[in-house]
């Protein structure tokens, strides 16, 4: 349903959209690029001039680059299993006939309206806190030593502080796209007899990959630039045992005050960020409507 | 779903359901009540439920101490400011894709989500230099362009996604009956597109409003909402822990009662049309 | 006034051409029905004159005005669409009256028009129901109303009756009918149905391909229709056409009968088996399997008593076969 007219007035309509969001990213981009080839210290000013691609290799001969990378993918990867084997079984769950499946919903879904610096402050005080937490009492509580989830286990405590925040984000979505799923498609499985194992194997599971698709893509987004947890709860310690690649990027910035390398940090997570991307939408995209 | 359930099976699934969605809820609703306690019940050992000393002195402490008000009104002037001002600019391209869809919408969709993929972190030193350069910083206008920017790419899809549900035969017909275009958005399109512009709306307030790193970077005192607030609580840990909840409650209460009302709208809404 | 003029109208989507060219007069006051297959490009032709779509080259005219690169609104003409398109946020009254309030019509002068048009459409007591509240009978009517408030130039219909179920079909056809003459405005009409073709149409346009295959009255295509697809598509059941031999015998490549123009009879040239026997009541539809002919299609009277597997022999009523070309079209 298009007359030339019309497609003139579409392109008209979303030129605004476009061209700001291409100015935010193409603005800044443009001066990462830029910081990323010059020598730039926030603590010796008066040392300028092109760094070439030192500011880059200081980055890949850092160990600390490779820990961070893998961070990183550990973060968004435990977190996306994490969120989807839970939701996927408590959104079956809450599907089956109970009392009171709204307020439940409600209880399910509150994390997600919590800011993260509210989670991570209240999971790492009040949870996870080696004295004071409620972990630790009640490891005390049946005779065992407190666990210094810091210290000792800081990307697992990472990742469980995001997987609670995002734990409701896919249990809904699931839970919504279960529902969709007719039962007369069930009944006929099991009049063909197929187990409830089957059943699930073969009906159920297909029916919730869109709606898994969409919790991996949404998530991912979200999950590659996480840093306010981080930032509250271990600051990417004990030493760099939790910095992930923005984590790492930020304390060149504002810890080290060296703008250059923070810069070509920047462009190797943009980079990155791109490759994800781009395998993340070839092989969704067509999962979505559009 | 007429099938029969018996009681005892519905009553079992019903316990097991209720006992998940508590351990979920758990942790909001330990710090709701960790802020009525004293600051020594807050921490005894082992941990004290019934038998707690209450107390409001927490929220009494909290509000005295730092300028809750003014935090609180930097939060919903960004989040209400940037959701409206994206609404604005994204109703006239979800229209272009919804309705004139070309080869490259669904290219040009993609391009604007993955806009949201470049970490911020990367960009954090430019974007400050800009915000200083041009004034913005620590401004809420600034903060609204910020996070209006951050999340257009989400109000677009999801406008999208509702709009491709009304169908074109209906403002083709409002073409037909004289309509102009202009006209055909107000007085068709966008009334009939009310819930889902309702859900977006919702939804980018929530994303706004727990924005919590440009928020915090590009802001000092002027224009600092929520998240700083609760920055600024979290730094010396460990020794205030009901002080520390009730700023958390005090932070989260207003998207919390938000998020109730609305959970319907805003789950269909997050899946972006893909799940229904 | 509402004539209408397609001077070799095209319509291409990319590299297909959905219409490769199209030549069509409407005078002012017709009732023409676009009748054809599915993708044969009727609808395609209505949003053309409608203007919802650009023409890809040629011209259209309405009433000897240039319209081609006129938008919709500009056109005079009013649409009534297979979804109905009804506004569900507005009443029924806010229906009727949006294009008078987009004409700037003032409210009062509004009021009058939409009352005087429920009243012709029996809708005066549904007036402030939203859509969802009617059936799909009313919500058609509504659909009707808003079209005729506008005093157009024309109507375009697209598929009108397809959501409706057997009945309602039957009565809306009839409702239609009556309009047209009472308001005696230039109605185009696209259905991919024989029946309302036959029963509504001054003139049918018989489209296939994006091809005009006849322009015709109805009685015209059904006498005389031009090639074997426009007597296959008009008339019900279809008309059987036969190749081969038989065919051949009469200086042809394909031959056609009509079910009604069959007579059964013992001194009957033909010879076949009854497969299956409708019963209609009024009628009885015999498929037959006759020999060296293939499967036949035999009208015979209601009350028949022939079943499956019975033997009969039937004739071609004298002078209502057919005969065409090795190229399709008729020959005389």
């Amino acid at each position: 349903m298009a007359t030339q007219s019309s497609r003139a007035a579409a392109r008209l309509m979303v030129a605004p959209s476009v061209i700001v969001l291409f100015i935010w990213m193409i603005v800044p981009l443009a001066m990462t690029i830029w910081f990323s080839f010059r020598i730039y210290r926030l603590l010796s000013p008066d040392r300028t001039g092109w760094a070439g691609f030192r500011n880059y290799a200081w980055f890949f001969n850092s160990p600390d680059f490779w820990l961070a990378i893998s961070n990183t993918l550990l973060l968004v990867g435990g977190v996306l299993v994490i969120t989807i084997v839970l939701g996927v079984l408590i959104a079956l769950l809450i599907d089956q006939p109970v009392w009171g499946q709204g307020p439940l919903r409600i209880l399910v879904i509150s994390p997600f309206f919590v800011m993260p610096p509210v989670a991570a402050s209240i999971w790492e005080n009040l949870f996870l806190h080696p004295q004071n937490g409620l972990f630790a009492a009640a490891a005390i509580g049946v005779g065992a030593q407190p666990i210094l989830f810091m210290e000792s286990y800081p990307m697992a405590s990472v990742i469980l502080i995001v997987s609670w925040e995002w734990l409701p984000f896919a249990t809904l979505i699931l839970l919504t796209a279960l529902q969709s799923l007719s039962s007369e498609q069930l009944e006929a499985a099991e009049m063909d007899g197929a187990s409830a194992v089957n059943r699930f194997r073969y009906i159920v599971l297909p029916h919730l990959i869109r709606a898994i698709t969409v919790v991996v893509l949404i998530q991912t987004i979200f999950l590659l630039g996480i840093f306010g947890e981080i930032f509250t709860t271990t600051q990417g310690g004990p030493g760099s045992a939790s910095t992930t690649l923005p984590y790492m990027i930020y304390k060149q910035a504002v810890i080290a005050k060296d703008i250059g390398r923070a810069a070509a940090g920047g462009i190797i997570a943009v980079i990155l960020a791109n490759i994800v991307a781009y395998f993340l939408m070839r092989s969704m995209g067509k999962h979505l409507d559009a | 779903m007429a099938r029969k359930v018996s009681t005892r099976r519905k009553l079992a699934f019903t316990a097991a359901a209720w006992a998940v969605a508590l351990i979920i809820f758990f942790p909001v609703l330990w710090t709701i009540l960790t802020s009525f306690k004293t600051e020594a019940s807050a921490v005894a050992s082992p941990p004290e439920f019934l038998g707690a000393d209450w107390t409001l002195e927490n929220y009494v402490e909290v509000w005295g101490r730092s300028d809750y008000p003014r935090f609180f009104w930097n939060s919903v002037v960004i989040s209400v400011g940037s959701t409206l001002l994206g609404l604005l600019i994204a109703i006239p391209a979800a229209w272009s894709m919804a309705f004139v869809p070309g080869k490259r919408t669904k290219d040009l969709l993609m391009w604007m989500l993955s806009t949201k993929m470049m970490p911020a972190a990367a960009v954090l030193i430019p974007m400050y230099l800009l915000f200083q350069w041009t004034g913005l910083f620590d401004t809420r206008i600034g903060l609204v362009l910020a996070l209006m920017l951050m999340n257009l790419p989400v109000i677009v899809w999801m406008l999208y996604t509702y709009f491709k549900e009304i169908p074109g035969e209906i403002l083709e017909a409002a073409r037909m009956d004289g309509a102009n275009l202009r006209n055909e958005i107000i007085y068709v399109l966008t009334p009939m597109a009310i819930p889902g512009i309702a859900s977006t709306m919702l939804l980018n307030i929530i994303l706004a409003w727990n924005e919590a790193f440009w928020t915090i970077t590009l802001t000092t005192v002027d224009a600092a909402p929520l998240s700083a607030f609760i920055a600024s609580f979290s730094a010396p840990q460990g020794l205030f822990y009901a002080k520390l909840s009730a700023a958390s409650t005090m932070a989260i209460a207003p998207i919390l009662i938000l998020g109730w009302f609305s959970q319907k709208q805003l789950v269909r809404g997050l899946t972006f049309g893909a799940v229904k | 006034m509402g004539k209408i003029t397609l001077k070799s109208v095209r319509k291409s989507f990319g590299e297909v051409d959905v219409i490769p060219g199209i030549d069509l007069s409407i005078e002012d006051g017709e009732f023409v029905v676009f009748v054809g297959p599915s993708g044969c490009g009727k609808s395609t032709l209505l949003r053309l004159i409608a203007g919802l779509e650009d023409a890809s080259g040629g011209s259209i005219a309405i009433d000897g005005v240039e319209a081609t690169d006129l938008p919709p609104a500009k056109r005079r003409l009013a649409m009534v669409f297979q979804s109905y398109a009804l506004y569900p946020h507005m009443s029924v009254r806010k229906n009727i009256a949006f294009p008078l309030k987009m004409a700037g019509m003032s409210a009062e002068d509004q009021a009058k028009k939409v009352d005087n048009a429920a009243r012709i459409l029996n809708l005066t007591s549904y007036l402030d129901r939203r859509p969802g509240q009617l059936s799909g009978g009313q919500r058609q009517r509504v659909a009707i109303g808003r079209a005729i408030v506008r005093e157009p130039a024309a109507f375009l219909f697209d598929e009108p009756l397809s959501n409706l179920d057997a009945a309602l079909r039957v009565s809306m056809r009839q409702e239609i009918s009556e309009l047209h003459q009472t308001l005696k405005t230039t109605m185009i009409y696209v259905t991919h149905d024989q029946v309302e073709a036959m029963t509504m149409a001054d003139k049918i346009v018989v489209l296939n391909a994006g091809r005009i295959e006849q322009v015709g009255s109805p009685m015209e295509l059904y006498r005389s229709p031009a090639n074997t697809f426009v007597a296959g598509f008009i008339g019900s059941p279809k008309m059987n056409l036969i190749d081969g031999a038989e065919a051949a015998k009469h200086g042809a490549q394909t031959i056609g009968i009509r079910p009604e123009h069959i007579d059964i009879h013992d001194s009957g040239p033909w010879q076949g088996m009854v497969v299956l026997s409708e019963h209609l009541g009024s009628d009885t539809f015999l498929k037959v399997n006759a020999t060296g002919l293939g499967t036949l299609t035999v009208r015979a009277s209601g009350e028949v008593a022939l079943r499956h597997g019975d033997t009969i022999r039937f004739a071609p009523q004298p002078g209502k076969m057919m005969r065409f070309g090795s190229d399709g079209k008729a020959l005389a």
